[in-house]
């Protein structure tokens, strides 16, 4: 299109013009259409300015603002909250630090998320200038982090380590607290909710079910006949069914399997759902990679006289896991959109807290736009951006030339 | 031969001892993985039923000839609360299906156009169908369709304030009134010569095509099927009397709409939502599969004297089509299964009509045994297509 034109000019300078005439009516047709989608534009455009500006009501999320970020979390404990934040902006400059461009778009999109919430030109009620200070010390936890991560030398597997224990920390001691230790009182997960819920399960679904998955993987294409047709048979009928029959299905087989009288967490109800849906795809992502690894590495392997296992821990999985990671992002982000289905088990993420607030009064029953569409602007925010990080992810990463 | 490069790398001239011999290790690792299993299957199982059993949980099939007692809305086939379970479920299943194939075309059409205008050399056109791609691509389904269906669907006026569309199309709250074309009498002697039109057609342009690759001679099978395609029905218009068919237009009769063809607020919000939201997908295979025809082929054809629909529907589409009919098989089959989200916005199908059934106590495990196993069978159904057509182009390739 432009390319050819461009081609011959030593500098590439825009002439708005030429580019109109080269791009927009280079035929009546696409004049016309040019025209005609102007038209669609200015129209959806201006009705949306409008409604946004003038005719929408956003009282529900001006009043309720924490509610859709961490659901009930009791107000007095929110420095839980914040300070795992903290810890997840500390861990990811590091990580950016350490693995460069692989990290540095999601990196990047966290310190922008908690920065503009720090920067927001309006007035809101919870983001006190106290408050606004601390997500900004966040992104420049998210530098230091980075600086920490280029400047010393911290091995990749430090990094990992430390993520580990950092998820260990905040899922099991920093969030739940316990009933007996005072500065951390116990916190039910009946209250927590929002956007930290959604994102608790997207991560927990994903971390969990990577072990399954790459063992379902291995288990579909072993020599065992048995081990061979309980993963084919397992991931097969996971995926093969929707994820809220998943979901609906563990929550009853959990409820019958469980003494009478005892009630299971339903936040754990709906992970071990999220998990068990997500370990069937990544199976599949993982037995993608196994594929595409080359006989000739296995044969290299056993002349070397590595076990089967060796073989599989050393030299299998390393590089295939390398060639899934896009993948694996991409089931993140879809994941991360599906997590609105728990809404079927009670539970309050995004979506189910925004039902909350809208059934909480009357006159927010009129305002169900305004809410859908805020909660709708905030899933496409997040998954925007993480698409566009696992696309610069890709990119680093050299995908298609190796 | 994995054995015996382990003979040559673990011990020489010496016979193995048997528990470094790979072809008994295999057999081992073979039996206990079976019993493992089959074990931890047999325990789960038994304990299940145990649980179920001292819970008064029915495990088998027999509510099936029950009566359900319960209403389904807008039910396609005949049903009323006396009518048996299964007769129930059935609906639920024809309901799924119903949504799902009318999701499928207009998906398909609409999911086309997008892709095309995402190609389009029209920078502007291009960028609006990248705004509506990402638009739906990252925003969750759900959200979708509480939003098509809460504010906007839930929220129509009443009958007497019908929003008025040309056509006529109405919208008002008990749902949207369009109008319908129904058989007149001499109906079906028109659709019979529809009918045949078709597969005169179809026989005319193989059997012409196949004359002209043979004798080389021009037989202008396109035009003559198109031709037969057109006339008969027209002559079979003259024959049924002139009017097999009328439109059937809805009309305001003592505060209700009659005649016409009535859509429900919830079947209307999720057909557009799930239609709207599978195409973005189908867009982005369409384009997909269309750059993946390199450019040089188009260039080749034109070279080689075809005009420009020759070198669109005799050398792109069949390549790209290739590229494009699995994945698209695969958001067919998604669209299917993203249906059961109907739940939410409470238009009745498949997963909803089960879930109503769980409230009659006891029944809730077979009856959600069998809505897994009917998504089951159409992924099945879905993945033997994919397999077949597979098959076939592999077939034509070589």
């Amino acid at each position: 299109m432009t390319d050819t034109e461009t081609a011959y000019t030593p500098h590439k300078t825009f002439k708005l013009f030429p580019w109109m005439r080269e791009n927009l009516f280079n035929s009546w047709f696409n004049s016309i259409l040019t025209i005609v989608s102007l038209f669609i534009i200015f129209f959806i455009l201006r009705a949306l300015v409008l409604w946004v500006f003038f005719f929408a009501d956003w009282s529900p999320i001006e009043k309720f603002p924490l509610l859709f970020l961490v659901g009930q979390y009791p107000r007095d404990q929110l420095w839980r909250v914040g300070l795992s934040v903290s810890l997840v902006s500390l861990l990811m400059g590091i990580s950016w630090g350490v693995w460069q461009d692989l990290i540095k778009g999601f990196a990047i999109t966290l310190a922008g998320l908690l920065g503009v919430m720090a920067l927001l030109p309006f007035k809101v009620d919870f983001l006190t200038l106290q408050i606004r200070l601390l997500l900004l010390m966040n992104v420049g936890l998210v530098l230091l982090g980075f600086w920490i991560g280029s400047a010393r030398k911290t091995s990749g597997k430090q990094v990992m380590i430390g993520w580990a224990v950092t998820a260990g920390l905040i899922v099991l001691v920093l969030l739940p607290g316990f009933a007996n230790i005072p500065y951390i009182p116990r916190v039910p997960t009946t209250v927590w909710g929002g956007l930290l819920v959604t994102m608790l399960l997207a991560v927990g679904g994903i971390v969990l079910s990577f072990p399954i998955g790459v063992l379902l993987a291995f288990g579909r294409r072993s020599t065992l006949p048995v081990v061979k047709v309980f993963s084919m048979v397992f991931i097969e009928t996971i995926r093969g069914v929707p994820l809220i029959t998943i979901l609906f299905m563990f929550s009853l087989i959990l409820t019958v399997f469980l003494p009478a009288g005892s009630r299971f967490d339903r936040l754990l109800r709906a992970l071990v759902g999220i998990t068990i849906f997500s370990a069937a795809y990544m199976a599949e992502n993982i037995r993608g990679g196994l594929q595409a690894i080359p006989q000739g590495q296995i044969e290299a392997a056993k002349a070397l006289g590595m076990n089967s296992f060796q073989i599989n821990y050393y030299i299998v999985l390393p590089q295939a896991i390398r060639l899934v990671i896009p993948a694996i992002v991409g089931q993140f982000i879809s994941l991360f959109k599906d997590t609105t289905l728990v809404i079927i088990l009670g539970i309050n993420e995004l979506l189910g807290i925004s039902r909350s607030v809208i059934n909480s009064s009357p006159e927010f029953v009129q305002l169900q736009l305004e809410v859908y569409a805020f909660i709708a602007l905030l899933f496409w925010i997040i998954s925007y951006a993480m698409s566009y990080s696992a696309h610069q992810l890709e990119i680093a990463m050299g995908v298609g030339e190796r | 031969m994995s054995t015996e490069q382990t003979t040559q790398t673990t011990i020489e001239s010496q016979k193995i001892p048997f528990y470094r011999d790979e072809r008994i290790l295999r057999w081992i690792a073979q039996i206990v993985s079976a019993i493992l299993i089959i074990g931890l299957l047999i325990w789960i199982i038994v304990n299940f039923v145990s649980a179920a059993n001292q819970r008064g949980m029915m495990l088998n099939f027999r509510f099936l000839n029950d009566p359900a007692e319960f209403p389904i809305s807008d039910p396609i086939l005949p049903y009323d609360p006396s009518r048996t379970f299964g007769y129930a479920f059935m609906v639920g299943v024809v309901k799924t299906l119903y949504v799902s194939i009318l999701g499928i075309i207009f998906a398909t059409i609409l999911g086309t156009l997008v892709g095309l205008a995402r190609l389009s050399s029209n920078w502007l056109l291009s960028k609006i169908a990248f705004a509506y791609i990402e638009f739906h691509r990252n925003i969750p389904l759900l959200v979708l369709l509480f939003l098509w269906y809460f504010p906007v669907f839930a929220q129509l006026p009443s009958v007497e304030n019908s929003f008025v569309f040309p056509g006529p199309i109405y919208l008002n709250s008990r749902g949207i009134y369009l109008s319908a074309p129904r058989l007149g009498s001499g109906g079906m002697i028109w659709l019979f010569s529809i009918a045949f039109a078709v597969i005169l057609a179809i026989v005319a342009w193989r059997v012409l095509e196949k004359r002209q690759l043979n004798t080389g001679k021009y037989t202008y099978y396109a035009y003559i099927s198109l031709a037969i395609l057109l006339i008969l029905p027209i002559i079979g218009w003259f024959v049924a009397g002139g009017s097999p068919i009328y439109i059937d237009r809805p009309m305001m009769e003592a505060y209700n709409f009659q005649g016409g063809m009535r859509l429900t607020p919830e079947f209307a919000a999720l057909l557009i939502g799930l239609t709207m939201y599978t195409a973005a997908f189908i867009a982005e295979v369409v384009r997909a599969g269309i750059q993946a025809v390199s450019k040089g082929q188009t260039e080749a054809a034109k070279a080689v004297g075809l005009n420009s629909f020759q070198v669109t529907s005799l050398i792109i589409l069949p390549q790209a089509l290739r590229v494009i009919i699995p994945p698209l098989i695969s958001q067919y089959l998604n669209l299917t299964k993203n249906s059961s989200l109907a739940l939410f916005i409470g238009y009745q199908e498949l997963f909803s009509v089960g879930k109503i059934a769980i409230n009659q106590a006891g029944r809730a495990l077979p009856i959600f045994g069998m809505v897994m196993f009917t998504y089951l069978l159409m992924s099945l159904f879905t993945s033997w297509i994919l397999n077949w057509y597979n098959r076939r182009i592999q077939f034509v390739e070589k």
